[in-house]
């Protein structure tokens, strides 16, 4: 069984969880930029957590499949068509051998996630893990992003139930957030007056914007000092180089850097930063790591204790 | 020492603000000692010059246990035996052709290319970090009378294998990749190799020495010279 990439559209790549544990050979963790809408796509197919989905930027994709297989689309507000007629996305579909699926062009939301039912795509794994990192070369199919004329292997398993998501567990993606940040690091180097300029001004995502990196434009903030021994980089960093910009660290960051960082983005916030688009508008607010792990941990309770609803047949 | 926050599933110790053999491999000597602390709740470990980046999972412990758990690492005191790590010789074709920065560098130096050459195999170097890409090892000291600051316009293309230096450190770059870094010369040794177990010739606290070779023995070690391929 597999389905055939028509068109990868702007970028679309293989994700798992992600790879852990080897950063000490240099390489990063890759993953989704968008956990959660990445675990509800799984969730609605009734896979493993963590199996393999494709992550979709911006939009664009257009996918074929060779045998009848069900599959779920969630995240950014990617319009989706089967065989051209406009359906829903956060549920499951049940496709035919030849059916055509196309994601659009997003209006907001930059990250959506196709998965597929069977336990997700079948890819072999590099470093433990199917996570495509294209700046290593590493994990997907080579190494690479999609590209047109990809097959990619599934399994059956067309006998099971179609699932929605709830409504009230639908995200919706706004142009404007808020991130909650862990001060930590080198913040005792930013002065108290450049604290409140981070976290009491609105930055803008810029055009230089990838799974690397967000960074941001805005007032400038600035460090009493230039650099610091390279040391390592958490997921969410946020570093401020020396022109006062600062750069949110994503999840295909460099390892190590030296430049000073003045704390980390909450996981469940990078989230929505990952979802936002060029000229979107971001603030930032300082909370605990203690609140930082409660947040977490309801987070996880929340998404488990969802249940998912069934679909009647007419819906599929 | 110090533990410092990082981020929700991070902690960061700091060994101390420079770059010694002695610091680096008590950073070693503790991120030997916390996967048997933390087991599954470790995530993974970012060990640098004078800083270990603890990540754990954070549904599974906190902070406070993770802190613990590190600071009991910590009152293990020093290993009575130092650890020397395993010595690699890597090979370096050093000439005008290999390495496109090996004059100018000269020249800041005031000092011939060759006692360039000379100097920047002279010392032995440690791998004080592994990271920037797979495989990319940070080497130190080097001689201070070579040591030089990064390009002002980095390229956009440095070929595999280039050696190069910045500052006080020098490495091998383990793929094409852009770089900053003054090259000096090119290795034939993977450094990096995802098909290999290992996948690197060297982990962090291990010693390499540069040996120069002539253009025939660089080229019978499996080593490219591509034309233009600094631009």
């Amino acid at each position: 069984m597999s389905v055939n990439i028509v068109s990868p559209g702007i970028l679309a790549l293989l994700q798992d969880a992600g790879r852990f544990g080897k950063h000490q050979i240099g390489l990063t963790n890759g993953g989704p930029m968008d956990p959660l809408a990445f675990h509800w796509a799984n969730r609605l197919c009734a896979n493993p957590a963590g199996a393999t989905a494709i992550e979709v930027s911006v939009g664009g994709l257009k996918l074929e499949a060779q045998q009848a297989l069900r599959l779920a689309v969630t995240g950014g507000e990617m319009p989706l068509k089967i065989n051209g007629v406009p359906t829903e996305r956060w549920q499951t579909h049940c496709l035919k051998a030849g059916d055509r699926l196309e994601l659009g062009y997003s209006q907001r939301g930059c990250r959506a996630y196709i998965a597929v039912s069977g336990g997700g795509f079948d890819v072999a794994d590099d470093f433990g893990s199917t996570a495509t990192v294209v700046r290593e070369g590493i994990g997907g199919l080579n190494g690479s992003a999609l590209k047109a004329g990809d097959e990619l292997a599934c399994h059956a398993d067309l006998d099971a139930q179609c699932w929605r998501v709830p409504a009230a567990e639908q995200p919706i993606y706004s142009k404007q957030v808020t991130l909650r940040v862990i001060p930590g690091y080198q913040q005792h180097s930013f002065s108290r007056t450049q604290q409140r300029l981070f976290f009491h001004n609105s930055f803008e995502v810029s055009d230089r914007c990838d799974r690397m990196g967000y960074r941001l434009t805005g007032p400038a903030v600035s460090s009493n000092i230039e650099g610091i021994l390279s040391e390592g980089i958490c997921l969410g960093a946020i570093q401020v180089p020396a022109d006062g910009q600062p750069i949110v660290l994503m999840n295909d960051r460099q390892t190590i850097g030296g430049y000073p960082k003045i704390g980390s983005v909450l996981s469940l916030d990078l989230a929505k930063l990952a979802q936002l688009l060029p000229g979107d508008k971001v603030s930032f607010t300082p909370i605990t790591i203690d609140c930082a792990h409660n947040a977490l941990h309801l987070a996880h309770n929340r998404f488990i204790a969802a249940q998912l609803e069934p679909l009647c047949s007419e819906e599929k | 020492m110090n533990i410092h926050v990082a981020g929700e599933n991070a902690l960061m110790i700091y060994f101390g603000q420079d770059t010694s053999p002695a610091i680096s491999a008590r950073v070693q000597q503790i991120a030997g000692r916390l996967p048997a602390l933390l087991g599954d709740q470790l995530l993974d470990l970012i060990p640098s010059y004078a800083s270990l980046l603890v990540l754990f999972n954070p549904l599974l412990t906190d902070h406070l246990a993770v802190r613990k758990a590190i600071k009991s690492a910590l009152a293990e005191g020093a290993d009575s035996e130092a650890h020397e790590g395993r010595l690699l010789e890597l090979p370096v074709y050093y000439a005008a052709e290999s390495g496109p920065d090996l004059a100018a560098l000269a020249e800041r130096a005031s000092m011939s290319v060759e006692e360039v050459i000379a100097l920047h195999q002279r010392d032995e170097y440690r791998v004080y970090a592994i990271g920037f890409a797979p495989g990319f090892a940070y080497l130190g000291q080097v001689d201070e009378r070579i040591a030089a600051p990064r390009l002002a316009t980095p390229r956009q293309k440095v070929p595999k294998g280039a050696v190069a230096i910045a500052d006080r450190q020098t490495a091998v770059y383990p793929a094409v990749s852009p770089g900053g870094w003054n090259l000096i010369g090119l290795c034939p040794t993977p450094m990096f190799d995802p098909t290999a177990e290992p996948n690197m010739p060297v982990s962090v606290g291990d010693r390499v020495r540069f040996v120069a070779i002539d253009r025939s023995e660089f080229l019978s070690l499996g080593g490219e010279l591509s034309e233009g391929s600094w631009r």
